[in-house]
Formats: C-alpha cells, structure tokens, sequence
C-alpha cells in the first residue's frame, strides 16, 4: 500500500503528516492526531459523530480519505472555542441540558456551526433538517433544537 | 491491539492521475482491479463491507471540467461529475430551470453526505434506488463519457443494465451530466417514500415531469420514472404513451398509476415487500401525476 505526505491545517494549526492510503480522515485525527473529540460511530456516514468541518463545510470524517485533505482546512470539535471562550452553540447545549452520554455532542456542535454560519437565523424545520445526519439516542432532540435557536439568538445578540 | 468494533478500509492504492487520458489508460490498464471515485459515498461502503475490493482507487475529482456547472440560457445546463450536490440544490439556475433536480438531491441522505455525493456518483453506481436519476431521465440528461478511444456522449435511456451494472467499458469515465432547457412550461416533482420522511433510501421512488404539448392528442406529455421497484430505473413507457392518447383527468391518471404498478416487478427486501412496493407505485404515482397535472392548469 502506498503512503502519501500531506500539509493539512487542523484547527489553525498546518500539520504535515504521511498517512496510508486507506486511512480515513477520522482515523487520522484520532489515531495520528489524537483528537479524540471526533467520534467514530458507524463508519457508514449515517450517525454524524465524526462530522468535522472540511473547508468550513461538514462532511462526515469517516467517508473522506486522509490522503484528500491534502491542502485542506479542518475544524474539529476541539477548535470552535476560541481565546478560551466556548462557541455559543457550546454554551447554548450546556444551559439547555442537550448533552447526555456525549458521544453525538461534537458532531451535532459541528453541525451546528454549520448550519447558523449559512444561515444565522434558522426556523425548527430547518434545524432538524441540517441534523437529520446526526444520530441521537439520549435526548430526544428537543433540548439540541433549543440550544441551536438559543444559539441563534445569542449571536444576534453579539452583533 | 484492539481491535476495531466496525471492519476499517481494505487496503488500497490511492491515485490521482493529472489527466484525462491517463486516467483512462491507468483503468483501462487495471480494468479488473481499479474503481474510479469521486465522493465515496457508495464505494467506501461497499470497500468496507467487502463486496469489492479494488486494488487501486482513482480519484478523478480534480481532473479538468469536472467541478463546473454551467448554465447557459440556449443550450442547458452542464453539471461535472465533481459537483456534489449541496452545489445542485443551492445554484439558482438549477433552482429556476431544473428545480426537479433540486428536488432529488434534497432527498438524499443528510447534508454532511451531499458535501460528498454526487450525481454521477449516484448515476455510475447504478442502484436501482437512486434518487438523482428518475430526475436526470425525465430531464433527458446525457453523459459525457470519456474512454479510451476519446470523448463521446450516451443517453442514458439504456444506461443501465442491471443493479450496479451499467453501459461504462474498461477505461471509460463519466465527467459531466448535461441537459437541454427543460420543456417550456413544465411542472415535476419527485415522490420518495422512505422508513423515515428525511435521509432514508426509497422504498419506492416516483419521478413526474410534465408538459403542456399540443401534439400529444391529449396535449399533455408526461415522464414518469420508478426507483426501487426493478433491476434498473425504470421508465414506464406504457403510463407515458397512455396519458398522451388519453383525455387526461382523474380516472385516467388513475389509470396510468395501475399500468405503472402493473409494469414494476419489485423485490422484498429489508425495506419492503414486493406487494407492499407494488400497491405504493399505484398510490405514489397517482398522487404525482395529480400534483404535477394541477401544477400545469394553472
């Protein structure tokens, strides 16, 4: 099998990492990176757990080669907070009780950020559409909508 | 060391040709261990689960043309196979001219997947469940193939041979979709009955399209393509030849909906049996023709 040197940024920080053709972008932020945040759940690209930012779009890490992200951007959990301040879907998810066990919380925070940076003011059926990629089995989603709308308003409220 | 709960990627060769003609040449060369890819969707799946095990993997994402969609008010829209299709739903010539595409893509899967998936992803894997491609043939797409003796084009009314199977020969690649305008006037709409209302596979599939044509002896001209309910996509000649000799109303639509539940010949599956497919075509189809029939008296 053949190995490749790639220059990839993860979380502003330019990496230069040789990895095997086969390994996934999730492997490799886990496994080479240990950026444990990334969350490997079905392999499949159906539960959302490992869906990190790819040139500031979402894309589950499990379905995307290593070897692709040659040049890319990436944005994994780990770095939405900035100068030790939470990202407001952060903050929003812990005061509106929408984590559980945790395992989907990075990738439903990644989904989000996603979804208020192309739309900063989404209605519940736009919500529930960008998270139908993300699989969760604790909260029944109620108190994630609300983190995401409380998101919403406390950005507006930044402006 | 632990092992993995879920079986990780085979290994594999990555390569990234620089051009068209050696990407042709590398899989014409390593035709029975080579897969050309673009997002992986499909592919990765199917690598992991071990029903293929290609040596090579060729990623031809970069290769010149393939990232354009290009709308041209004479002579349609182009679509490159790199194009995924978050890109198809959100450009507004797509949302004006083609909004059945829209429509299609927007059934896929979730949001973070259709950053990777691709039309001609969806065409070249050749499910009989893909949803991108009763739209693509309602909109008389054709395919740019380029192969190892050149460039030419395919329709892709007999594209397809059977589920996964399709008209590609060794060293050929897919690198645009491209449509003529959409009959003036005309309404669509794509029908999906999934386990869930969002991001499943079809259980079965409907694609209308339809058009006022004055020299259809009921003035209306109707596509109507199944998903999931035959080898291939299936396009229900017999509903659409129908509907054109018929005075279209209620009772004929009706109708054309029996011929189309008549001409499927669905499987059972984990997603549904294939009394249950068969009396949604039916049902599926007669809601669409409706929707589409009103869409058009306007």
């Amino acid at each position: 099998m053949t190995f490749h040197e790639i220059i990839v940024t993860i979380n502003q920080n330019q990496e230069k990492i040789t990895v095997p053709s086969n390994m996934t972008l999730m492997r490799m932020l886990r496994e080479v990176l240990a950026l444990t945040g990334t969350k490997n759940g079905c392999s499949a690209g159906e539960c959302g757990a490992c869906t990190v930012l790819m040139n500031g779009e979402p894309v589950n890490s499990c379905m995307v080669l290593a070897v692709e992200c040659d040049g890319a951007e990436i944005i994994t959990v780990e770095g939405l907070a900035s100068d030790k301040q939470l990202d407001p879907v952060q903050d929003s998810i812990i005061q509106t009780g929408g984590v559980q066990c945790g395992f989907c919380t990075p990738g439903i925070l990644i989904s989000s950020r996603a979804l208020l940076n192309r739309n900063p003011d989404p209605s519940d059926a736009e919500i529930k559409e960008a998270l139908v990629g993300n699989l969760c089995r604790c909260t029944g989603y109620t108190r994630i909508i609300d983190a995401i709308k409380e998101a919403a308003m406390r950005q507006k409220a930044k402006e | 060391m632990v092992k993995n709960t879920h079986p990780t990627l085979p290994e594999f060769d990555y390569v990234k040709p620089v051009t068209l003609f050696e990407t042709s040449q590398f899989l014409f060369t390593h035709s029975n261990d080579s897969s050309p890819f673009l997002g992986g969707t499909d592919l990765f799946i199917r690598m992991r689960d071990g029903v293929i095990k290609p040596h090579y993997l060729v990623d031809i994402k970069h290769l010149a043309g393939m990232d354009k969609l290009d709308f041209d008010p004479q002579k349609g829209l182009t679509i490159g196979a790199a194009v995924n299709m978050n890109r198809v739903i959100n450009s507004p010539d797509v949302q004006e001219h083609y909004p059945l595409l829209a429509d299609a893509c927007k059934s896929v899967a979730s949001y973070q997947l259709r950053n990777r998936a691709t039309i001609i992803g969806n065409i070249c894997n050749a499910s009989p469940a893909g949803d991108t491609i009763g739209a693509c043939i309602a909109l008389d797409g054709v395919l740019h193939i380029h192969g190892i003796a050149g460039s030419r084009f395919e329709s892709l009314s007999d594209f397809f041979l059977g589920p996964g199977k399709t008209n590609l020969k060794p060293g050929d690649i897919v690198t645009a979709i491209s449509f003529p305008l959409p009959p003036q006037g005309h309404a669509s709409t794509y029908v999906k009955l999934g386990r869930n209302k969002l991001s499943d596979l079809s259980i079965v599939g409907v694609t209308v399209l339809g058009n006022i044509d004055t020299k259809k002896q009921s003035g209306f001209r109707f596509r109507v393509i199944l998903a999931s309910v035959a080898p291939v996509p299936l396009i229900v000649t017999q509903a659409e030849t129908y509907l054109s000799s018929h005075e279209v109303n209620q009772e004929t639509i009706h109708q054309a909906a029996c011929i189309a539940s008549e001409a499927s010949h669905p499987i059972n599956d984990v997603r549904g049996s294939a009394r249950y497919r068969r009396e949604m075509v039916r049902n599926l189809t007669e809601n669409a023709l409706i929707k589409v029939w009103k869409k058009l008296n306007q």
